[in-house]
């Protein structure tokens, strides 16, 4: 049976061979093609899913070893997998929201002329996230790691005749190439601390390696967890990245690439559980990113860039709660599985709602589509009760565990988690309250077709004529049935994850488990989110439900203004490093021109008096030189000769 | 006696650039494909060595020698281990897809007198390179070494000086006077490097009595052969220097950007894949195995030079504004890399430095020529003068990608492999220099992707509009070398089965063992 891991890659990996080089005799066959190969992907992965139900706990995990990929003295990088519950989790969520992500593709890119294109880079995508979570060692996991990284580099930047596609997708790679350093070091400290970077033999010793190493090791994991899942500070790329189409930010932040991080924090947890300060790291980065994504998705108007911030958000719970050890693992996994439910449906929706809107993306000229698109509106509603941790739904059932595990962490620092992970889920309930307002009730605040000459953030594959009002409809079966399952999974998953802890047993091998013991009662922290949730949802009731909604931007606070422009962190890019490292290569263009070429031809002129000979050469006189060299070179064997016989 | 194959492997080109020189004016297409078959049969030879070689045998294989000076005791003396089999299937690859590269690039033009026979001469030059380098790859003689060393610098300065864009030529005298200050800053500095090693040459010499490098290389190992330490410091500066000229370190690298800006891009990437591996592979071969003492003498300042010219380089390609002098900055910072990984001496660190010579030739082929293929249909070398390449050339663009990534050091491609190796290597010995060079790899996405975005991504500019896509020729230049690197990033075990036990004897030449790891993992 575990003969099959393989597939699990190689099914995706052969679409996209087939899809990029198979030219345009592909184009009519080729969404069908890859949506069956993303979909055989998951058929595999349920049955590997079965096998290893019918197995004891601990004897689940199953490896394949295909062969040494670099075979150097004292370095042993194989290709091989490992396929545990941890990893399974990760394959049935990337391959089945994957797979649906590909369907509602069929629909939304069917007017694009270049959707063969982008279902190979899909599956593409697909694969390097199944190598990135199967892989067992750490060198393995780098590779589908970065070819995640070039994966949302093709998507994000897939419009490229927009410039600031472009941008978004060179933006995002470069990002996360600052977190990949973190990675490679990371990956290095481990071989010179235990000779390999094989899963096993790592995480195995990691308790006998000193706890400084540990520490040093767990923060440069960090730091490639914040690249891959855009946690403060290295978050910058996230919003961007609204550029690519639709079913990317979807597949971006549900199924793949964002979760990277925590799982590679999840999977080195023996690391991290032996250093308690890389650990406090972790958390804290979650916490500010918690607050940070959530302040950011309260102000943007721009519909997929609010659920953007809220991604980041949502990921910063997860990290807080991998960062807690033992007493969170299983509830950041938990959490990212429900969270991948329902973020992906939010973002298919939103898809929906632009597809029927002429690809309006700004809120303000959305409202009242209720009536209009009921199927989306259904769909996006239970994620949104999901997404704020409505009582009884997905999100609530994970999320509510991450808040008891935060304070459980104890002390002064478990209040003060507890606090920011409550304060988090009131700001969740008022923006994505504010966002369910805005789109589906009030005045309907439509506007004219803007032109796409002039219009950056359009959609190109438009089909309404500029200045032409948008007829919103619902949208196609393709569409709606990928939307109606996710929120099957927004609505239950979360409950049947908990049913006798169901999530937490199956991945208590891995990642072990420690119930947290909160300083109060679990029913009052319960209570408390269940309070803090509907005074977010009261706030933006009053805000933005019984006032009208202006169709231009108010101006708007000094926090609001910020916000909107990411809390200026783009602004602090763009003078440090971007101007910075503009003057920079200037400046060193410059002195390589005229400094370091001048004093060494100055020097080579100097010392041979070759100036004139110089002059000479490029009249033609090479073979001057040449001789005159060999005349020298005469004259010093001659000496050299002498000083011996001497 | 058995067949001289490493003879034959310098001998077929040699006879190659003849026959194809004497080619008469009006048959340059024979001469083209004359020029093709040679380069052909030279990979063929070059195979053959690979075959012929036992990675589990001697050291030095396939051996030949004969008394060549005999009052100074030079040899001819020849022999391969596997860094050398590697760099001569490299420069035996990469030579056909120079050629057919460059079939056009050196048509005569109208202007041009009938007799004017400039395709003949730019195909024999580029067999002379190549016999040559070949040659100075098998060289187990140092003088023999040396003369290659220097008398390959005549056929570059002629292809560097003669041969320029098609897009620049046609009586744009700026572009020729610019050419002829980039093809005589080459020679310069290079024949300034060969003097300084002639030197350097003569006084092994004069110390050791004979010039064959086998020989002095065991009498030091035995302990016959005692130098004085400053002696041995100042034998190894003379090669070194020489070395990092032609490889090219910071500060001596300026020579690099003129030469590949200004020579077609066939012959850019004859310069920066093939003829500066011979610097590399020198420092291994003779800097590590003639004066292992003095070696890890001038390590830290070595080090330091390597950093500095992979920061440097790849912060100096970012600044550029023609596409070629970025390639080139790109490998000055590469070049870094290697040097890096040759001094960090762990086994790592070296056999990364010899896949990444390998590696690094095939993907600089691989983004240069494609550059050249745009060049040619733009005529300009301006960055700025593309714009939405990808809309009206959709594979040009793709392969250009490719080439990219594989110059970022993508995983899944070649050059990851040897980077990775390298900075593992490095960092074994030397952290903070491995964490150092590690920033490169932002440096480097950092120029490839600016590169990419304002080349092919963005609106049509009005002048690409009606660019062609590659033509099948170009296609075949450029689908194998990307397959290389495909089959190399993922599946590099051929290369390192060869490259290993050449790597074990380097490292035991200079006396280093690899750093234990702190904990012994468990099983």
């Amino acid at each position: 049976m575990e003969n099959l891991i393989a597939l699990l890659v190689a099914a995706p990996l052969l679409g996209a061979a087939v899809l990029l080089c198979g030219g345009r005799r592909l184009d009519k066959a080729g969404h069908w093609l890859g949506t069956l190969l993303a979909a055989a992907s998951f058929v595999v992965g349920v049955v590997l899913f079965a096998d290893m139900l019918g197995k004891g706990p601990e004897e689940r995990a199953v490896h394949q070893r295909l062969f040494s990929w670099v075979p150097v003295e004292g370095f042993q990088a194989d290709v091989a997998f490992q396929l545990d519950q941890l990893s399974m989790t990760f394959v049935l969520l990337i391959t089945g929201v994957g797979t649906l992500i590909h369907v509602y593709s069929i629909g939304y890119m069917e007017h694009d002329e270049r959707r063969r294109r982008f279902f190979g880079y899909l599956n593409l995508f697909l694969a390097a996230m199944l190598l990135l979570v199967i892989a067992d060692n750490y060198l393995l996991l780098y590779f589908g790691w970065e070819g995640v990284g070039l994966a949302s580099y093709l998507l994000i930047g897939f419009w490229q005749h927009k410039p600031s596609a472009a941008t978004a997708a060179k933006k995002a790679f470069l990002v996360n190439r600052v977190g990949d350093i973190g990675l490679s070091v990371a990956i290095m400290l481990m071989f010179t601390t235990f000779g390999t970077f094989a899963f096993g033999p790592v995480l195995g010793s990691a308790g006998e390696a000193s706890e400084g190493m540990l520490t040093a090791i767990g923060l440069m994991l960090l730091l490639a967890a914040c690249g891959k899942s855009a946690q403060v500070p290295l978050q910058s790329w996230l919003g961007d990245a609204m550029e690519g189409p639709t079913p990317v930010s979807a597949l971006i932040h549900a199924a793949t690439m964002v979760t990277a991080g925590v799982y590679l924090i999840t999977r080195s947890g023996a690391i991290f559980n032996a250093a308690p300060d890389a650990q406090l790291a972790v958390v804290v980065v979650g916490a500010v990113t918690l607050l940070f994504g959530a302040i950011v998705g309260c102000a943007k108007d721009d519909i997929k860039k609010a659920l953007a911030g809220s991604t980041m958000s949502q990921i910063g719970y997860m990290i807080l709660a991998a960062g807690l050890g033992p007493i969170g693992y299983a509830f950041a996994i938990m959490h990212l599985v429900t969270h991948g439910f329902f973020k992906a449906g939010l973002f298919l929706g939103a898809g929906s709602v632009m597809h029927g809107m002429n690809d309006e993306v700004d809120m303000r000229k959305y409202g009242g589509l209720r009536t209009y698109m009921p199927v989306t509106f259904v769909t996006f509603g239970l994620g949104y009760l999901a997404i704020i941790g409505f009582p009884g739904l997905s999100g609530f059932w994970s999320k509510d565990k991450i808040i008891e595990a935060a304070f459980a962490k104890g002390g002064t620092e478990g209040w003060i988690l507890g606090a920011v992970t409550l304060l988090g889920a009131g700001i969740t309930a008022y923006y994505m309250t504010r966002v369910m307002i805005m789109t589906f009730f009030g005045e309907k605040r439509w506007q004219p077709a803007p032109d796409p000459d002039t219009t950056a953030g359009v959609e190109p594959g438009v089909e309404a004529a500029p200045g032409e009002m948008p007829h919103p409809h619902e949208s196609p079966k393709s569409m709606t049935v990928p939307m109606i399952l996710l929120a099957f999974g927004s609505v239950f998953a979360g409950g049947l994850f908990s049913l006798n802890s169901a999530f937490v047993h199956w991945l208590e091998p891995v990642t072990d488990f420690q119930h947290g013991h909160p300083p109060v009662s679990a029913a009052v922290v319960t209570t408390a989110t269940v309070v803090v949730l509907l005074i977010g949802v009261g706030i933006a009731y009053a805000q933005y439900g019984r006032r009208p909604v202006p169709v231009v931007a108010p101006r708007g606070s000094l926090l609001t203004r910020a916000a909107r422009r990411d809390l200026l962190q783009d602004d602090f890019n763009h003078v440090v490093l971007v101007r910075g490292g503009e003057h920079l290569t200037r400046s060193l263009v410059y002195v390589d021109h005229s400094l370091v070429d001048g004093v060494v031809n100055g020097t080579a002129a100097a010392m041979g008096g070759l100036s004139g000979r110089m002059r000479k050469l490029q009249n033609g006189f090479a073979r001057s030189y040449a001789v005159s060299m060999f005349g020298g070179a005469a004259v010093l064997i001659a000496a050299t000769l002498l000083m011996r016989a001497v | 006696m058995s067949f001289p194959l490493l003879t034959a492997a310098a001998a077929l080109p040699a006879a190659g650039a003849i026959v194809t020189a004497a080619v008469p004016a009006a048959r340059r297409t024979t001469a083209k494909w004359l020029a093709l078959l040679f380069s052909l049969g030279t990979l063929a030879l070059a195979v053959a060595v690979m075959v012929r070689f036992d990675p589990g045998g001697d050291r030095y294989q396939l051996t030949e020698s004969h008394a060549w000076i005999k009052d100074f005791g030079v040899r001819y003396e020849l022999g391969v281990d596997g860094i050398g089999v590697a760099l001569i299937a490299l420069t035996a690859l990469l030579v056909p897809f120079v050629v057919l590269a460059g079939w056009h690039d050196a048509d005569p033009l109208e202007t041009h007198s009938k007799r004017w026979r400039p395709t003949q001469g730019f195909f024999a030059l580029i067999l002379m390179v190549e016999a040559m380098v070949i040659l100075s790859f098998e060289a187990t003689d140092v003088f023999l070494f040396y003369v290659l060393f220097e008398a390959m610098l005549i056929p570059m300065y002629f292809l560097i000086g003669g041969f320029g864009d098609r897009a620049h030529a046609g009586g744009d005298d700026r572009a020729a006077a610019q050419r002829s200050y980039a093809a005589v800053k080459f020679l310069l500095y290079n024949l300034a490097g060969g003097l300084v090693m002639l030197a350097a040459v003569i006084g092994l010499y004069v110390v050791a009595g004979n010039f064959s490098l086998t020989e002095i290389a065991a009498a030091r190992a035995s302990g016959e052969l005692d130098m004085a330490t400053n002696t041995e410091r100042l034998l190894f500066l003379g090669f070194f220097f020489a070395f990092a000229v032609k490889a090219p370190l910071w500060p001596l690298h300026t020579w690099l950007p003129n030469a590949m800006g200004e020579a077609t891009a066939p012959v850019a990437v004859l310069i920066t894949a093939v003829v500066d591996k011979v610097g590399t592979f020198a420092m291994l071969r003779f800097c590590l195995g003639l004066f292992p003492e003095a070696s890890r003498w001038a390590t830290p300042v070595i080090i330091v030079l390597a950093l500095v010219s992979i920061v440097y380089g790849a912060l100096l390609a970012v600044g550029q504004r023609d596409i070629k002098r970025l390639i080139a900055y790109a490998s000055i910072s590469h070049f870094g890399f290697i040097v890096l990984g040759i001094f960090a001496m762990t086994s790592q660190g070296q056999s990364g430095a010899t896949l990444y010579m390998v590696n690094h030739g095939i993907s600089t082929a691989a983004l240069m020529l494609v550059a050249g293929f745009l060049i040619s249909r733009r005529g300009s070398r301006l960055i700025a003068d593309y714009g939405g390449v990808q809309k009206v050339a959709p594979v040009l663009a793709g392969t250009f990608l490719v080439g990219g990534l594989a110059t970022l050091s993508l995983p899944g491609l070649a050059p990851f492999v040897s980077e990775f190796l390298v900075l593992v290597g490095t960092f074994a010995r030397y952290p903070v220099a491995g964490v150092v060079a590690t920033t490169g790899i932002v440096l480097a996405a950092l120029y490839t992707l600016v590169l990419y975005q304002r080349t092919m991504t963005g609106p049509v500019k009005e002048e690409v509009r009606a660019m062609p896509d590659l033509r099948p020729r170009e296609l075949a230049v450029v689908a194998p070398l990307i397959a290389l690197l495909l089959l190399l990033g993922v599946y590099p075990k051929p290369l390192t089965d060869i490259v290993n036990p050449a790597v074990r004897h380097t490292m035991s030449d200079v006396q280093q063992k690899d750093p234990r790891p702190d904990v012994e993992a468990a099983k």
